[in-house]
């Protein structure tokens, strides 16, 4: 088997937030190392999660994928062109591949467009059809998202939080778009709308053949989605297989510890809980050697010292850590 | 059915539509808010009905009854010059309204203009608001006077000079809510759309930011009123024989003793005029965005 080149591959992606001291100097203070030299690869058609914590970068990790945000450094490969290279103008062009659906479905939409208008934004925006063929479109995309035609001409605000999010998958589908990026899409709404949202998200992807990266702290949630999922703590990924040997089998002493904090809706078992111990360290400053070394129960003095690489440890099974021996 | 019938009912419909629509209802039922539009509204009609209901014409001299009593024929007696005060007073309302709009319009072009680009683009921000913070560290009346007085009595240099002085607090209000509204989600979407910056300013930035400005354009109108009674006032406004509320009061400045009514009357008006934009102001901020607070000095 040949490996076929990547869809996409994120190559040493940083992402440095610089902080201003005053007014008048433009001299740094310091900086906020929001994501610190990620690399991983997705293929067409899957679904790669993206896992952590709070403020561990993986909202900036989805934005920069977009060129929402400019990265620091690294390279941002789509079909072998590097996005964080191109000119504005190209980059413009690119967009109608790469869309994204956003967490909250209240700023996520425009409260003085109607629905059709959101939804036909971004065929108005590349100048895609006419005023009819827009429409038209807008109400076959309101078919596929599950929602009646005739809301096309109502406001946001008379929706729910289930519908506005379908109203936001509807135009993040318009311009037919290869990638999408999911901002964490369901952690706002109910759970039993949760499922249905996904289980949208799922038809959509076999329809139309995309590309997601789902970005969630619900492990539950990626459980079900994701063909591969990437945890990340503190800026960088510190564990990426395929989601079977991650829930089976975590490596990194970070993935245990996320996973036995899932609750198991069955009293009698009995189950080794991994806690952690004190706070995420600041982004600003973040610990020497492994990130995580300092809540880390295994944590060894070449911890302290020397950062662990990415690395595979047998069968794509990627661990950042000292401890984890290759297998294979 | 008849005529008149069918036309109740359809007003009667019109009234119930207005009643359950939110924004139009819950100023409706606002009683500061409608109190404010009804003065504002007879000041108004007092401008463009002047020529109908002024008892005199405004400049009309009459030396055989100077400085004389309110009475049948002058309701507000007259000036040192025997001019009708009344007459004055509804004439000068269209002098005083028209600077006020002006202002108003220049404020929402060259606010919405200066704070936008503050807001919206970082780069812009510190430059801008440090100018517009060197502008308002004069309080704004010294700083319209000595612009009015720099350029010399007319009602553009007033509009100008008012226009100034108050823009920067336009602006910066204009700047916060741009910055709230522009880390909205709908922007990234238009962002990762490909929009370019004018259009999602306009589309989505601008459109979001309207409610904290319209307040404020409320009070920058009685805010501007008043400041040309001063400008007129000091002498630096349109120029007398000009019948506006401030030259009015100025004229009268001298014979306050023996004829109280010449300035009393065109301060009433305007007290009358900033009163009601004031309830206004404070009326669409209620409705509008309960947690604004506007300072207008």
């Amino acid at each position: 088997m040949t490996a076929p080149a990547p869809f996409i591959e994120v190559d040493n992606l940083v992402k440095h937030f610089p902080i201003r001291k005053g007014f008048f100097s433009s001299s740094e203070a310091g900086t906020v190392r929001a994501v610190d030299g990620i690399s991983f690869t997705v293929a067409r058609g899957e679904t790669l999660g993206l896992v952590g914590e709070s403020g561990c970068g993986k909202s900036t990790t989805g934005r920069l994928m977009l060129r929402l945000i400019d990265p620091t450094s690294g390279a941002l490969r789509y079909d072998g062109t590097d996005l964080a290279r191109v000119s504005p103008k190209q980059m413009r062009e690119r967009r109608r591949e790469l869309q994204i659906i956003f967490q909250d479905p209240f700023s996520s939409l425009n409260p003085r467009m109607t629905v059709e208008s959101i939804i036909c934004e971004p065929l108005v925006i590349h100048g895609i059809g006419n005023s009819a063929s827009r429409r038209a479109r807008a109400h076959e995309l309101l078919d596929v998202v599950g929602l009646a035609r005739s809301y096309a001409n109502r406001y946001p605000h008379e929706f729910s939080g289930g519908q506005r999010q379908r109203i936001g998958i509807a135009r993040a589908l318009a311009l037919r778009p290869q990638f999408i990026v999911c901002d964490e899409p369901v952690s706002a709404l109910d759970v039993s709308i949760q499922a249905q949202v996904i289980n949208l998200m799922q038809d959509l992807q076999k329809e139309f053949g995309l590309t997601y990266l789902f970005i969630s702290h619900n492990l539950a949630v990626i459980r079900h989605i994701a063909d591969r999922v990437a945890v990340m703590y503190l800026g960088k990924i510190v564990e990426l297989t395929d989601k079977h040997s991650l829930y089976a089998d975590p490596k990194h002493p970070y993935t245990q510890a996320l996973l036995s904090a899932i609750p198991i809706a069955n009293p009698d078992r009995k189950r080794q809980r991994v806690v952690l111990t004190g706070d995420v360290p600041s982004p600003i400053n973040p610990p020497s050697g492994c990130h995580f070394h300092t809540r880390c129960p295994y944590a060894e003095a070449r911890c302290k010292a020397i950062e662990p690489p990415l690395s595979d440890v047998g069968g794509g099974h990627q661990v950042a850590c000292h401890l984890v021996q290759p297998s294979a | 059915m008849t005529d008149a019938t069918v036309n109740e009912a359809r007003f009667r419909l019109f009234l119930d539509r207005v009643r359950r629509s939110t924004l139009p209802r819950r100023l409706y039922k606002h009683r500061l808010f409608m109190t404010g539009l009804i003065l504002f509204a007879i000041v108004l009609a007092m401008a463009f009905l002047a020529p109908l209901i002024a008892p005199h014409a405004p400049n009309q001299n009459n030396f055989r009854y100077r400085l004389g009593e309110p009475n049948a024929t002058h309701w507000l007696g007259t000036d040192n010059f025997g001019r009708d005060v009344l007459s004055r007073v509804i004439y000068g309302s269209q002098v005083s309204l028209r600077i006020g709009f002006l202002v108003v319009v220049m404020n929402a072009v060259f606010g919405t203009l200066i704070g936008a680009s503050a807001g919206y683009f970082r780069r812009l921000d510190n430059p801008i608001m440090r100018v517009m913070d060197g502008l308002m560290a004069f309080p704004a009346i010294l700083l319209a006077i000595a612009l009015a007085a720099t350029l010399g009595p007319s009602e553009f240099n007033a509009v100008l000079a008012l226009t100034v002085a108050y823009a920067p607090r336009t602006a910066r209000i204009v700047r916060a809510s741009v910055l709230v509204v522009r880390e909205m989600d709908y922007v990234q979407a238009a962002l990762a759309s490909g929009a370019g910056h004018i259009r999602i300013l306009f589309r989505h930035v601008l459109v979001n930011s309207m409610a904290p400005l319209l307040v404020q354009l409320t009070f920058i109108f009685a805010v501007a009123v008043l400041a040309e009674a001063v400008l007129s006032f000091i002498g630096v406004g349109p120029p007398p024989p000009t019948p506006t509320w401030g030259n009015i009061i100025s004229e009268g400045r001298n014979y306050i003793r023996e004829a109280p009514w010449i300035s009393l009357f065109p301060g009433i008006a305007i007290a009358f005029t900033v009163l009601g934009l004031n309830l206004l102001g404070d009326g669409l901020r209620d409705v509008l965005d309960p947690r604004m607070k506007v300072e207008t000095r």
